[in-house]
């Protein structure tokens, strides 16, 4: 029985009146990589800044490894240095070139020497492919580039799980592959990954598990085989039929 | 009527003395109005609800009211409650209290305009609130305020010749004496104004290098978010 990474409990995020999720549960066990997919508005992204504290639930836990993160007190800066999290309009650091990025973490959080934070960050680029761009800067590079140097930021900090927050969904058709594969990669290191996108080859193909979720509520979780061949529910069946017409990606058939 | 000659022997020296009073003047009164500018437009976008108001209040006022004013509050009116200041220190003062008021907005707007995303990105990784602001969000608001902001020093250069007013010896002050000692009001004026134009010249030249230096390749500072 693996132990649980991440434990989610019983938690509840409104604004106002306004309840974006409530009562959710979701383990996630260490080197799993979780798809989250759904309609939008449905609290995706919300409950992914809720597991990096950009966001405060209003009821329940979240446990990182054996630590309360939710608990009162508990210090954010610390948390955030173990969730790794990748936006989905890339917010690197304008001022900085890809390097930069990646190192700024690295000395003014963890601390580093200039000379080690170097080396860590040029390991982390060399992993995205982007060793060859590090000293570009944000706007010489490409969207998909952009996005690949936003997860070598998140993984130079040593992460123990990465939130992927649509990380594709701004980028061109043909840049999407890149970034994917990064993160597919990253999936066979054996990296827990928590992932909210809309692509469903992903899914099927790099997906432990898959969680639909609906109007706050999750309506269905189980095995890319179990999701996209048997899904219990119709309203599962429909929205990944939509999704898959949509995306176009229905040339690779989950076995 | 003095020829060109004599008249820059007899007041030339006096010119060039003033000169270095006008720009020591534009650059304390620049630099007390950068550093409590930027502690009003930081106070005004990340301090508690208390500190926002006081640091609004203070922009109204020293925005709302003449600096001639402040001027001479602090340099006839202070005394009387027992604050003395020498000429010199109270025109500092009053240059650079009220261009604080000017450049706090430049730079609020400029904070605002990065924005929270940028926070948010600096948070993820794990930096704290006020490391955020000091690696990620100034660096690019101070870069994002530069053009607009360059109008500041331009416009405190002209603004310092009111301290004549009380008698600070700068550039407006020699002038009007060199005038009143030959007369020649049109002749020294113009001297004058062609003395501040040269500096301001000078000064947007520098501030021009300045935005090119900081540019940030590849980024067009005007559409950056």
């Amino acid at each position: 029985m693996p132990k649980p990474i991440l434990t989610i409990k019983n938690l509840t995020k409104k604004y106002g009146e306004n309840v974006i999720f409530q009562h959710l549960d979701l383990d996630v066990n260490e080197g799993d990589t979780i798809v989250i997919i759904g309609p939008s508005g449905t609290g995706k992204s919300t409950l992914l800044r809720c597991v990096n504290l950009l966001t405060r639930p209003n009821e329940g836990q979240i446990w990182l490894d054996d630590e309360e993160i939710t608990a009162k007190g508990a210090d954010e800066d610390q948390v955030r240095q173990h969730v790794g999290m990748v936006f989905q309009n890339f917010l690197l650091f304008n001022h900085l070139t890809a390097l930069g990025n990646v190192k700024l973490g690295l000395t003014k959080v963890k601390h580093m020497s200039d000379a080690q934070a170097t080396e860590k960050a040029m390991h982390e680029l060399t992993r995205v492919g982007l060793a060859d761009r590090a000293n570009h800067y944000p706007g010489q590079l490409s969207g998909g580039q952009q996005q690949r140097v936003g997860i070598a930021r998140a993984l130079a900090m040593d992460p123990r799980v990465m939130l992927f927050d649509e990380p594709t969904s701004a980028l061109d058709p043909e840049l999407i592959g890149e970034v994917l594969e990064v993160m597919r990669q990253l999936a066979l290191d054996g990296m827990t990954m928590l992932v909210v996108t809309h692509e469903m080859g992903f899914a099927r193909e790099v997906a432990d598990r898959i969680i639909f979720m609906e109007k706050g509520y999750i309506v269905e979780e189980g095995s890319p085989d179990e999701m996209f061949n048997h899904p219990k529910f119709p309203r599962t069946r429909e929205f990944l039929w939509k999704i898959t017409e949509l995306y176009g990606k229905k040339e690779k058939d989950a076995e | 009527m003095l020829t060109w000659l004599s008249y820059f022997e007899r007041f030339g020296k006096n010119f060039l003395r003033g000169t270095a009073v006008t720009l020591e003047l534009t650059a304390v009164g620049l630099a007390i109005g950068f550093v409590l500018g930027l502690l009003l437009a930081l106070a005004r976008c990340y301090g508690p609800k208390w500190l926002r108001n006081l640091a609004g209040a203070y922009i109204a006022i020293f925005r709302g009211t003449p600096l001639l004013v402040q001027l001479f509050i602090i340099y006839y009116g202070l005394p009387e409650i027992g604050i003395t200041f020498t000429q010199t220190t109270s025109a500092y003062l009053a240059l650079g209290l009220n261009s604080a008021a000017y450049q706090a907005e430049y730079l609020r707007g400029s904070i605002n305009a990065i924005g929270e995303a940028q926070m948010q990105a600096g948070r993820a990784v794990g930096l704290s609130k006020w490391k955020t602001i000091g690696y990620v969000i100034l660096p690019q608001a101070l870069r994002l305020a530069l053009p607009s902001w360059s109008n500041e020093p331009v416009s405190l250069l002209k603004t310092t010749a009111i301290v004549f007013l009380i008698a600070v010896q700068d550039l407006m002050a020699e002038g009007k004496r060199a005038a009143t000692a030959t007369f020649d009001f049109v002749g020294t004026y113009l001297a004058i104004a062609v003395v501040y134009l040269v500096m301001v010249f000078v000064l947007d030249a520098l501030l021009k290098f300045l935005e090119r230096k900081t540019r940030i390749p590849g980024m067009d500072i005007e559409t950056r978010r």
